[in-house]
């Protein structure tokens, strides 16, 4: 097993997922992981991160608590993906009961439907710089830009369900990536 | 007996843990069956508000457990639902993790990488269109995100909070430039 490229804390990473969850509106979470984990803190390069996202929704449960436990695991093994999940869920439990204490308040104070829309806006732009950043990656190869354009067709546009269309994209998109014994010229 | 109530609410929603395929919104409807049919824990309005409520307070979606578990057996049936739900898929997920990192470094894992890069970023732009369908966003939310986009490409470092009140402000504007 390679060491990862960065020595963390523990808690480090309880600290950092505390952030995390705590700015995660609106389902733009892998958006955000990418940012704080690869941009700002490097401790993956892109590369590890889009395959752990991949990863993450393969198996089964959240997809966010997932990329997390999969981040902390190859930066600290087990403890790490326990200090990454504990730190993840921390503030939402809290916060989500609270909200659920006070939703009559909320839910009547006017513009708050706003406020919603408009912070899940921005989440998902957190998770279009993503997108993009993966598809960058690709060029000027050929089969992983179409490889990413049928994936969102096949699941975005024609809400197909995930698994058998990835059962034939992964390993299309892996031969593809595979190496060649015989190098070219 | 207080403590079956903790025990039934594992029981419950534990096995939910290892079906959600895809991410949370696979199990709402058969969760809202279990809790609301069968074991009749809340009403199915309830269960609407939950879903509300766990989308506008930060967190994954799946928090809604969380709520179920609070208005069942409060903090500590919340902390109880909260780990039947998370705990199963992550320890299955640890142990796929442990399994490709064990693998790091031979040709086939750089392959297996390199491969589910392309495969990974389809996904995030069908999120996006899973998010925006479901939360019937008009223009306003496309321009917003993209200019977000556009913000983290130009200067990467801008804290996400500052960008998600940008997101904010926008449409509390836009809210009230309507009601004008």
């Amino acid at each position: 097993m390679n060491a990862p490229p960065v020595t963390v804390s523990l808690v480090q990473i309880f600290l950092t997922f505390c952030g995390i969850g705590a700015g995660s509106f609106g389902g733009g979470i892998s958006g955000l992981i990418h940012r704080e984990i690869v941009h700002k803190k490097k401790w993956l390069s892109d590369h590890e991160m889009l395959a752990g996202i991949a990863l993450s929704q393969i198996v089964p449960g959240a997809n966010v608590t997932n990329t997390c436990v999969f981040v902390g695991q190859r930066l600290r093994g087990v403890p790490g993906a326990t200090m990454a999940l504990g730190g993840l869920l921390s503030v939402p439990f809290v916060a989500t009961v609270l909200v659920y204490l006070a939703w009559d308040w909320i839910s009547s104070v006017p513009l708050m439907p706003s406020v919603v829309d408009g912070v899940a806006a921005a989440a998902v732009g957190l998770n279009l710089r993503l997108g993009v950043v993966g598809a960058q990656r690709s060029f000027p190869k050929i089969v992983p830009i179409l490889v990413t354009i049928v994936t969102f067709v096949a699941v975005g546009v024609l809400n197909w369900p995930i698994i058998p269309v990835m059962a034939v994209m992964a390993p299309l998109s892996i031969a593809a990536a595979w190496p060649r014994k015989s190098a070219h010229a | 007996m207080r403590d079956n109530i903790y025990f039934a609410l594992f029981a419950v929603i534990a096995p939910f843990s290892l079906v959600a395929i895809g991410g949370a919104p696979s199990i709402f409807a058969p969760l809202q069956h279990e809790t609301v049919d069968v074991h009749q824990w809340l009403t199915g309005r309830e269960f609407v508000e939950m879903f509300a409520v766990a989308k506008f307070a930060p967190g994954p979606g799946a928090m809604v457990s969380t709520l179920i578990g609070y208005k069942v057996a409060g903090w500590l049936g919340a902390a109880v639902a909260t780990l039947a739900l998370f705990l199963p898929s992550s320890i299955l997920c640890m142990a796929v993790s442990r399994v490709w990192d064990q693998h790091r470094g031979k040709p086939w894992h750089k392959a297996v990488e390199e491969g589910l890069a392309p495969v990974a970023a389809g996904l995030v732009f069908a999120g996006i269109l899973a998010i925006f369908r479901m939360a019937e966003a008009g223009p306003l939310s496309w321009a917003v995100a993209v200019l977000v986009a556009a913000i983290l490409t130009w200067r990467s470092k801008v804290h996400p909070f500052l960008l998600l009140g940008v997101g904010t402000v926008i449409f509390v504007a836009a809210a009230l430039v309507r009601m004008i």
